[in-house]
Order: C-alpha cells, then structure tokens, then sequence
C-alpha cells in the first residue's frame, strides 16, 4: 500500500515540484496518472520508491516511510520502469541487462537463468536474447527496459509513459499484461499521456495540475469532464468527444468505451434502421 | 512529378543480416500530407532516413533500388544539400539538439544556408512562436524536459521553411493538448506554406484527419498506400495491427449491426458526430 501525506517536493533550483499532494493506493489497484508536461506526475511517482524523498510531508509503502529504507531495499519492492528506455539499459546483451538487477538481488544462477528466460517470453524477446539493446528500435528498448524490471517481480510497479513508442499491437498486449499481473495482486501506477489506452484499460484516474491533484476518480467520470481535462492539458478519447458533442440531443455524456458506445447509439438509432 | 519518389527501394543496414526496408516504391507529391504508420519495427524510421541522404550517407549499409528527392539522386549528393530541401525531426529530441541556448539551436540551420541577420531573427521568433517556447528561448536544450525538447526540434525545422518536413512520432512526450496544438500548427503549415509534410504515427485518433494520403507499411514492406478514408476503412489495416481510430472503428461496428450513415467513413469525433446528428435530424 501506498500513502501519500500532505507531499510537498522543490527541486534544487527552486522549482516547487510538488504542493500539497495527499492520496493512497491500496494493494491490488490499477491507477493511471495524468496531467501537463511539468504537472509533476514524474516527481510524485519517484518518490515511490524513494529516488526522491520529501521536502515536507510523508510517503509510506506498506505503512513504513521511504527515508527510513534505502533506494535498494525499496527496489525489491517497487520496481520502476522510466519513460526514457536509454536511461536504464547499458548491457552488451538483452539477456544481461535482464540479469543485471537480478544477480544484484543476490538470486542463485539456475532462477535468475528462469526469470531471464520468462520475461523474454512475456515480451516477446526471445529471439533478441544475445542482441544488444542499443540495436534495437525504441518500442523494442522500452521493452527490454520493462522485462528487466519484471523480472525480479517486485510488488508494485510504476511504469512511465509505457506506451510511447508501442504500436496498436504492442499497447494491447501490455493491457493483457496489466491484467494479468492485476490478477496476482500486483499494485501498477502508470504515468501517462495516452488517453486511449486509458480509456481501454479503465484505471482509476489522478489529474495533476501545478504540483496538485485536481481529479481523482473513475476513467469514465474523470476523462468526460472538459472543464477538469483542459486545465490539466488533456484532450478527451475520441469516443468521450463523440458523445460530449452530441449531449445537446440528450446522450450520456460519460462514455469512453466503444461497445458501451454502440449500445447507446443503437437504441438511438433502432428506430431509423430501414 | 513528386517531390519524392522511390523505385525498388531496399536497404541494409551495415552488419545486419536482412534488409529493414524491402523493394519500397512510393511517389509523394508536393504540398502532401502524407501519414506513414505500421508496425513497429516494420520500417518506418529507416524509410524516412532515406529522405535526407541520412542513409546511405552517415549509416553506410547497402542501398538498391533508387530514390529521388526534389529531383535530385540521393546517391549522388551529399546529406548537406539536402538539408535546405527537407528537415527531418527525430523520434528522440536529444539526438539533434546541441547547442547552448534554445534559441542559437533554431538560430543554426538558418546560419548555415546563409541568411541576412534581419530575415534570421525573423524566422527564429516566429518559430518560437508558432511552436510555443518563446519563453524558453534563453534556456539550454539539454536542461529541458522532453516534451519541451521536442517542441524545440519541430521549431529549428520549421524556421528553415524547408520544401519537406519529416516528422517521426514528433510528440511523443508532449500532454495531449500540446500535442494537439503542435500537430495543428504543422498542418497549418502545411496547407499555407504548402510545405509537403510526412508524419510517421502509431496514433492514428490524434492524426488521421490531417492526412491526404496515408502509407502502410508491415515487415519492411509498404502494404497499402492510398486515400485515408479507403485506407482505413480496410480490413486488411486492422489485421496488420495499425490502430484505427475509435471514431472509425464505431462506424464500422454500427455498420455491421445494419446502421446506414451518410457518406464517407469518418476519421475523427467532429465527422462522427456531424453524421450522427444529420442521421437523427432527417429521420
């Protein structure tokens, strides 16, 4: 579990980061993180598993705070995935930039050749293996960057922007995934701009504006609201915009998912079908 | 005759065992918005690189096949000619941003093709402008966040007013909104300054309405290559795995449980919604 108390985060030059920052996630929950470039979402999740410690206030995970752990012993726990993949990697091969955090979590050689093997698998990277990271694309580094993480299973994961760079494929791919790894409780917070994905995946949904949280609710009651969504710079999926167009003739104006938005739209319609 | 044009085009990269991009022949006209998606992995950036020279002149490797860019053979002329043609915008904004000031960074393409002083200024202003970081004009690239740096690539390109701009998922790292507003200004761009402009995108809700012409390419190979609205309206681009906007997508579903709206498959919110209310209105 995650507990947030009254953060507030400056950085040394003076930029105040973080204003006032108050919320928790409990184990098992999905939450997706959204706002303006310098919104501080990056600066929130950092302090998760302690890269960042607080200027004033508190952050706990499972009821102990993050300046009484170190980085290390906070990593086995809560593993982060950053949003720029060239950032983490800098093994000679896919499979020892893999094994890297796992030989340093102390595992003995036969599980850490297990674990390798399983992310590769679950990425679908296998044939990548004995390749360096720097030879491929960036969607793909994203991926090795996140198999890496994975691999030493840790309780809560923090993915930034995971889905820049992915294609149609690879997006629904890690929404299987999210749910998979949802089903054996695991906590996700992802940091995104993606209002697609987030639409599709239906997380529970913060909107940060100047270092504060401004929306914290359902996706479809959080991403249909223009008024909240502007100020934190976000466009609305594209379905949410059909039907915010249309409320004028009576529609619903919380819709963000494209079957809910046929059912509407047929009953609507039914009557018209020649 | 197209500003760009490629015959047969394939392409391997140095010590790689398969070509990244295989028997390519596009032709895109001037003044074009042209949207190339597919896969990742499939070709996309390596075909773009293609456009300046960039290859095969700095990635060496080996090219068959021809490619022409405002009437001039890339193989014959080097990538510094071409850069007053075409400006290429990168996936990863810190590849191309070096110098100390936001400002000198836009400032050093207009430099380099020898502009008067007056006309420099002029142009740098206005694309700080246009690109919203006048602000951050005395800030240094590498300090900036990655939204901002992308925003600071998209303007040194655009200052230059070449004949073509390349655009490679050029807003990866902006909010939604800024993103919106950038994509915007390029469209603008394109349709007054007649500035052909070719996008590559995986997201296909945010860009597909500003296409003319939209270019599929899967394992190397350009697949399907034509009008979006017939492009998109394939079944062959689902199966590829190309993300179709939700606004398409919708109509196609209503379509097969036997709602007929007016007109040519939509591509965005505004389309959609415009075909709804006429629906509802005749009936």
């Amino acid at each position: 579990m995650i507990e947030v108390q009254d953060l507030y985060f400056t950085y040394p030059s003076g930029v105040e980061a973080l204003k006032g920052v108050s919320l928790s996630i409990q184990n098992g929950e999905f939450v997706a993180i959204m706002g303006e470039n310098g919104a501080g979402k990056t600066t929130l999740v950092k302090h998760f598993n302690g890269l960042l410690k607080p200027v004033k206030g508190k952050v706990l995970i499972d009821g102990v705070e993050t300046t009484k752990l170190s980085v290390a012993s906070l990593a086995r726990k809560v593993g982060f995935v950053f949003q720029n993949p060239d950032h983490q990697l800098f093994s000679e091969t896919v499979e020892e930039e893999i094994a890297f955090a796992l030989k340093n979590f102390g595992f003995n050689n036969e599980t850490i050749e297990k674990r390798v093997t399983w992310a590769l698998n679950l990425l679908g990277l296998s044939h990548y293996r004995k390749t360096s990271p720097f030879m491929l694309s960036g969607g793909e580094r994203k991926r090795v960057a996140l198999a890496s993480v994975l691999a030493w299973d840790p309780e809560i994961l923090i993915l930034d922007e995971p889905t820049i760079g992915q294609d149609y494929q690879q997006k629904e791919n890690l929404r299987q995934f999210i749910s998979q790894l949802r089903a054996q409780q695991k906590t996700i917070v992802v940091v995104t701009h993606d209002v697609e994905f987030v639409a599709e995946c239906n997380p529970r949904v913060l909107l940060m504006h100047s270092g504060k949280i401004v929306a914290d609710g359902e996706a479809k009651t959080v991403l249909t609201n223009p008024e909240t969504l502007t100020q934190a710079s976000i466009v609305p999926p594209q379905i949410a915009q059909i039907f915010l167009q249309l409320s004028d003739l009576g529609f619903p104006k919380d819709i963000i998912d494209l079957y809910e938005a046929r059912e509407t739209l047929l009953k609507a319609l039914q009557r018209y079908i020649p | 005759m197209p500003i760009i044009e490629t015959r047969n085009l394939t392409y391997t990269y140095p010590g790689a065992e398969k070509p990244s991009i295989k028997g390519i022949s596009i032709k895109i006209e001037k003044g074009e918005f042209v949207l190339i998606t597919g896969p990742s992995g499939c070709g996309k950036t390596t075909l773009c690189r293609c456009f300046n020279g960039l290859i095969p002149h700095f990635y060496q490797g080996k090219l068959e096949g021809e490619i022409v860019v405002s009437n001039l053979k890339i193989t014959e002329h080097p990538t510094s000619e071409f850069a007053r043609h075409v400006g290429m915008v990168f996936q990863n904004p810190e590849n191309q941003l070096f110098a100390l000031s936001v400002e000198k960074d836009i400032a050093f393409g207009l430099e380099n093709i020898g502009l008067p002083r007056e006309e420099i200024r002029k142009r740098v202003d206005w694309a700080l402008e246009l690109t919203g970081i006048y602000q951050l004009k005395d800030r240094a690239p590498h300090e900036l966040s990655g939204g901002q740096q992308q925003r600071v690539a998209i303007a040194s390109v655009i200052a230059m007013q070449p004949e073509v701009i390349v655009l490679d998922e050029p807003t990866s790292f902006l909010d939604p909104l800024g993103a919106k507003k950038i994509f915007e200004v390029i469209h603008d761009l394109n349709r007054k300054l007649g500035i052909t402009t070719v996008l590559v995108e995986h997201r296909l809700d945010l860009t597909a309405k500003y296409a003319d012409h939209i270019i599929i390419m899967n394992d190397g190979k350009v697949i399907l290559d034509g009008e979006p609205h017939e492009i998109l309206n394939l079944q062959e681009t689902r199966l590829i795995g190309v993300g179709i906007p939700k606004a398409t997508r919708l109509y196609q579903i209503l379509k097969a449980d036997g709602i007929k709206l007016s007109g040519q498959i939509p591509l965005s919110s505004e389309e959609f919604a415009g075909k709804i209310r006429e629906a509802l209105n005749n009936q």
